[in-house]
This record gives C-alpha cells, sequence and structure tokens, in this order.
C-alpha cells in the first residue's frame, strides 16, 4: 500500500464513522426547541404551540395536523395537497352538534327547502348525509371517501351554528410528506406538526372511541 | 316555513350575541326523547408503521441487489430490470417520498435548530452515502428513481465538452448549497417543492413542475441524465464520496487493451480517456497553472460571500414571514381588496404590522449571513474544479472516472476483454499502440 492509498483509505473510513455517527447521533438525541430544553421536558411535549417560532418545523417524529381553532376556512386545503383528492378531510364532533334542522353546514344560504335535494346543499361531492332523528333533530355524518376537504361546510357550521364540523388531515390518507404542502400554503398557519401518539387536533367536546 | 322563519331569527339573534365568542355553545345540544344515541366520530390510525421497515428493507435490499448485479454479474440487463424496479416501486407506488435527496433538508435543519431525525429519514440519507463510500454511485444506477426515470429513456449520450459539463455542475452545487441554507433558516424545502419528476410519480402537480420535468426527460433523450449530473444536490455529495470508494467500476475485467471501443459507450460522459503522449505537457506550465488557480481561488471566494451577502434581501423573500410582512405592507399601503387571507388570519390573530415588520432585520441579517455561507461554499466549489482541472494526471487506460461514473454498467459489454471473458468471442482485437503513452 503506497501513501495515497493509504491516505484514500483513511479518509474513506473517517467519512464512512462520520456518515453513519452522524445519522445515529441525530435520530437519538433529544429534541429541542433551537437547542435549549430537551422537547420531553417540555410541558408541551413536542406539540410545539409557538406560531412566531418554530410551530411548522420538526421537533420530533411527528404527524401533519390541522389546528381547528386556527383554521380560517380558506379551502387551500382542497387544492394544496398532493394528493388528487386532498388528506385534509371533514370530521363531526357529534358531542358539539346540535342537531339543527336548518343546518348552516349542510344548506346553502336561503335554501329552497330543507330537504336533500342537491340545489340545496352546500357540499359540492354530496358527502354529508343528513338523516331524520326525531323533531326538530336531524343528524349530519360525513362520508369522508367523498369529502374533499373544501371546507365550505366547516365555514357554515363554524360561522352560524356550533362547529362542530373541522378539517382534520386523514391521518390514514396522509402521505406524510417532508414539508406538508397544505402546511406551506395555510394562510393562518394552522397546519403543524404533532407528536404521532395523538395524531389528531380535535373540538375541545370531541369524544371518541 | 315557519321552521325557516324561526330558525333565520334563531341564527341572527346568535350571529348578534355571539360575534366574540368561540360559538360552540350557540346551539344547545339537544335532548332525545328517543333511545338515539350521539355517536363518536371515528379517527382513522395512521397509514401502517411497518411501510418505513418495507422501505428501508427495501433500500438495503436494493442497493445491495446494485452492487451485486454491476460488480459481480457485471450486466446491464439486470441493471436494467433493477431500474424498472425502482422506477415502479419507489417512484409510482411509494410516489417518491421519502427520497434521499430531499432528505439532506431534514438532516440540516435537525442540525441547525436541535430537532431529531426520524429514523427512517437518516437510513434513507445515510444508506446510499455509506454504499458510496463502499462501492461508488451504485445507488444512482438503479436505486435513485429520479436516476432511473431518467435512464429509461436515455437514448443517445450527445457529448458534452469538459468545460460545459463542469460549468453546468456548479448549478447542482448551488442547489445544495441553497437547499441547506433554506432548511437550516426555516424557509422552504425546495429541493421537494422543485423536483421535476415527482409530480410524474404522483401524476399530480404544479404544472410548472410537470413542464419542468418534461422538458428534463426530453433532454435526457439525448443528454444523458441531465438532472444528475446538473442539478442533483444529492449528486454533489455522492460524487465527493465516490472518490474515496473502496471499489471502483472498472470498464474491463481484467487488463485494458486501449481498443477504444467503449470512448462512445458512456452518455454521461463518465469515461477518462488515457492521457496520450502527443500532448505533453510541460511541468513547469502546470505548475505555473497551479499557482495561478491557488492564488486566485481566495479571490473568488471572497468574491461568492460577498455575492451571497448582497443576495440575502432577495433570498430572505422566500420565508414565511418576510412574505407575510410583504402581504400585510401592500394592504395597508393600497387597501387591496379582497383582503388576502393571509393578511385576514394574521390580523384576526391579533398581532401588529410593528410586530410583524420588527422581525425582519433579523430575518434578513440570518439570510445574509446564509447567503454568505453558501458564496463561500461555491467559492470552494469553483476553486475545487479550478484546481482539479490545472493537475493533469498520468492515466495510462480507459477508465470510468469515480466521480461521474454511475454505475450504470453501459460500457461493459464493449470492451472485447468482457466478451472474451464471457465467451462471446475468442480472440481479442489487434490494437496498434498508437495511444499507448
Amino acid at each position: 500500500m503506497n501513501r495515497r492509498e493509504f491516505l484514500r483509505t483513511s479518509v474513506c473510513a473517517a467519512a464512512f464513522a462520520a456518515v453513519s455517527g452522524g445519522a445515529g447521533y441525530l435520530v437519538t438525541r433529544k429534541s429541542t426547541c433551537d437547542g435549549k430544553r430537551p422537547c420531553d421536558q417540555c410541558p408541551q411535549a413536542g406539540d410545539c404551540a409557538d406560531d412566531k417560532a418554530l410551530s411548522w418545523r420538526a421537533a420530533q417524529p411527528a404527524a401533519w395536523q390541522i389546528d381547528p381553532y386556527k383554521c380560517i376556512q380558506c379551502g387551500k386545503c382542497a387544492t394544496t395537497c398532493v394528493l388528487k383528492q386532498s388528506a385534509s378531510r371533514c370530521f363531526h364532533a357529534f358531542a358539539v352538534c346540535g342537531y339543527c334542522d336548518l343546518c348552516t353546514g349542510f344548506f346553502e344560504p336561503q335554501p329552497n327547502q330543507l330537504n336533500t335535494a342537491a340545489e340545496n346543499q352546500l357540499c359540492p361531492t354530496g358527502a354529508i348525509v343528513r338523516t331524520y332523528v326525531e323533531d326538530p333533530y336531524f343528524q349530519y355524518k360525513i362520508d369522508r371517501d367523498k369529502c374533499i376537504g373544501c371546507s365550505k361546510c366547516v365555514k357554515g357550521c363554524t360561522q352560524f351554528g356550533n362547529g362542530s364540523l373541522f378539517l382534520q388531515i386523514d391521518q390514514n390518507i396522509c402521505v406524510k410528506c417532508n414539508q406538508c404542502s397544505i402546511a406551506i400554503n395555510c394562510p393562518s398557519r394552522a397546519v403543524r406538526k404533532v407528536p404521532i401518539a395523538t395524531p389528531y387536533l380535535l373540538k375541545s367536546k370531541t369524544r371518541t372511541s | 316555513m315557519l321552521g325557516i322563519l324561526t330558525s333565520s331569527v334563531f341564527i341572527c339573534v346568535h350571529l348578534w350575541f355571539s360575534s366574540t365568542a368561540k360559538g360552540e355553545d350557540r346551539f344547545p345540544p339537544p335532548e332525545f326523547r328517543t333511545t338515539y344515541q350521539i355517536p363518536q366520530d371515528q379517527f382513522p390510525a395512521r397509514s401502517a408503521p411497518w411501510w418505513d421497515y418495507v422501505d428501508s428493507g427495501l433500500l438495503l435490499a436494493a442497493l445491495a441487489t446494485a452492487v451485486w448485479l454491476v460488480f459481480y454479474r457485471r450486466s446491464r440487463r439486470e441493471v436494467m430490470l433493477l431500474t424498472i424496479f425502482a422506477v415502479a416501486w419507489f417512484g409510482f407506488f411509494r410516489k417518491g417520498c421519502v427520497c434521499p435527496i430531499g432528505s439532506i433538508q431534514n438532516v440540516t435543519e435537525a442540525i441547525a435548530t436541535g430537532g431529531a431525525l426520524p429514523w427512517v429519514v437518516a437510513v434513507f440519507f445515510a444508506l446510499p452515502l455509506l454504499f458510496v463510500l463502499l462501492y461508488g454511485r451504485v445507488f444512482c444506477s438503479s436505486v435513485c428513481p429520479l436516476g432511473a426515470f431518467q435512464d429509461l429513456v436515455s437514448w443517445k449520450g450527445l457529448h458534452v465538452p469538459r468545460w460545459l459539463e463542469e460549468s453546468l455542475g456548479l448549478l447542482a452545487y448551488l442547489y445544495l448549497g441553497l437547499a441547506c441554507m433554506y432548511a437550516a433558516a426555516g424557509g422552504p424545502y425546495i429541493i421537494c417543492q422543485y423536483d421535476p419528476f415527482v409530480p410524474m410519480f404522483r401524476l399530480n402537480g404544479p404544472s410548472h413542475m410537470f413542464f419542468l420535468g418534461g422538458v428534463l426527460l426530453a433532454l435526457g433523450v439525448v443528454i444523458g441524465r441531465p438532472y444528475c449530473r446538473f442539478l442533483c444536490p444529492y449528486g454533489v455529495i455522492l460524487r465527493l464520496l465516490s472518490r474515496l470508494s473502496r471499489k471502483q467500476v472498472t470498464i474491463t475485467p481484467a487488463e485494458c487493451i486501449n481498443c477504444r471501443l467503449c470512448e462512445k459507450s458512456c452518455p454521461f460522459g463518465a469515461i477518462r480517456l488515457p492521457t496520450t503522449q502527443d500532448k505533453p505537457l510541460p511541468v513547469s506550465a502546470g505548475k505555473r497553472g497551479l499557482i495561478s488557480v491557488l492564488a486566485v481561488s481566495p479571490l473568488i471566494i471572497v468574491a461568492m460571500a460577498g455575492v451571497g451577502y448582497l443576495a440575502g434581501p432577495t433570498l430572505a423573500l422566500a420565508h414565511r414571514d418576510v412574505q407575510l410582512a410583504q402581504a400585510v405592507m401592500q394592504q395597508d399601503a393600497h387597501a387591496v381588496m379582497p383582503v388576502p387571507d393571509e393578511v385576514k388570519a394574521f390580523r384576526d390573530t391579533g398581532g401588529t404590522a410593528e410586530e410583524l415588520y420588527a422581525q425582519l432585520p433579523m430575518l434578513v441579517r440570518r439570510f445574509r449571513i446564509g447567503g454568505a455561507l453558501v458564496g463561500v461554499w461555491m467559492g470552494l466549489a469553483i476553486g475545487g474544479k479550478l484546481i482539479a482541472y490545472s493537475i493533469r494526471r498520468r492515466n495510462p487506460d480507459y477508465t470510468a472516472d469515480p466521480g461521474t461514473c454511475i454505475a450504470c454498467a453501459r460500457c461493459f459489454m464493449s470492451c472485447p476483454v468482457e466478451l472474451k471473458r464471457r465467451g462471446l468471442i475468442s480472440e481479442l482485437p489487434v490494437v496498434e499502440a498508437m495511444g499507448k503513452p
């Protein structure tokens, strides 16, 4: 082995050690907020809500999610997701719902009649199923396979009703992009990374099974 | 009708009173007389986590297979099959994400902000690099879906003169520098946003990206792998590390006989011709060239750093907060109608324009420093290229350049020594020793 060969081998070995060691270190180290307090000692436990600083950046391996209280129902979710049918879908917190006959999330403003005829419905894909419960209450259920996340119903419900309809990123559909395309286009910065263990940001009274 | 009326009145009244409240109690939850139970909404669980294991395992398997095919089987056809698999699996099926090219940004951001790196991203970033250190750019040959996609359309390899190849190659250095800078400074992930082929894999994406991808593919028909050679930021790292690799692709399985048959077989311009005796270069001229390059390099670095520093405010325009400040400023000055969503949302949070503007100097300073660092990086890249250009190494045989060779195995079958090894020909051609130094 001559001198050049020896040098090359040592540099190669050093680079090998640096790449594997560096990657291992980055994976195993405790994540921090700007190099200060480790996230596992933070009361927010990685669910970093500090909007001005690092909210949409990775603090730890996480899922992308929409904060329903920050969402302004602009409709960009429907068009900016990398998926053809956006991973952002409408969810319904039944416990918050008023079961109104004139549901402002279901009906167009000033509908002709309070029935399920297409011209009366807000939803462009007919994804809301309206069923009679008892006088004067109706149940509204989202057919999420049809939902395109356009937020028309969410807007109607939030502006004039209880706000039981809200947008969430369906974690089963989300392809977990490196940098969420919805997040970088969301005008109210409602999309942020949340811990994998609790990947939904719910309305206060939502009950999950 | 009465129902509508009462409800409308109800709504109006509620609107009136609840303009400030969060409004979750506008309509009290009903007390049902029937046995109706309030259903619970289902929140679909995260899609199976074992995809991460499958992807990492397949990446490792594909890299190992590529090494086996290139170094031991030496078979272009089998490499091609792996190429098709990579496009189908990592490209069209897994939609090109997570990918080692984009992972550069996650790694930079994790280093810069003190965040942790998801292990699957670390695997995708590190595995190809480790393989490069051992076996050269086998990742590029048939595992990277972007490279594989271009490889499949590569039909002719028009010769790109070295000066053009090297200067266009600087674009990749710039791309890498900017991507790292933006990832570290809280800007967009430009590698992911401007990935030319991922929209094709997803069959969905912005039209300008489809256009760029189409142009690169069309170019790729006559100029081999334009993205890999002139743009790929990961390729920059691979190229540097590949020069150190333990095992390197050799065109011939044994001794080169200088028959020149492989000369045109590489569509990517990676075959280094032997240095011939008819153009001897006096040592003094070479020394003078090297000394002048070494003298000029620091000046280039300083100049590029200056350019980067001056470009700071322009670079900062890609940052969200700067864009928001611009929109707010525009709105305040011209009362743009309708009010842009982000401005409305910003006003709703109760933030004032002054608070927003107060951040701007800090951000601009951050991007000035970032720009200067990118400038230094570019200066180093240019200087390094000039030095490499001015040093002439003696090279007796036709060899695959360890930096630019992407181990596609195209040249193997053009080598008569290889053909003889396979028993396809019995005699080696007689070569006049004209080119041999």
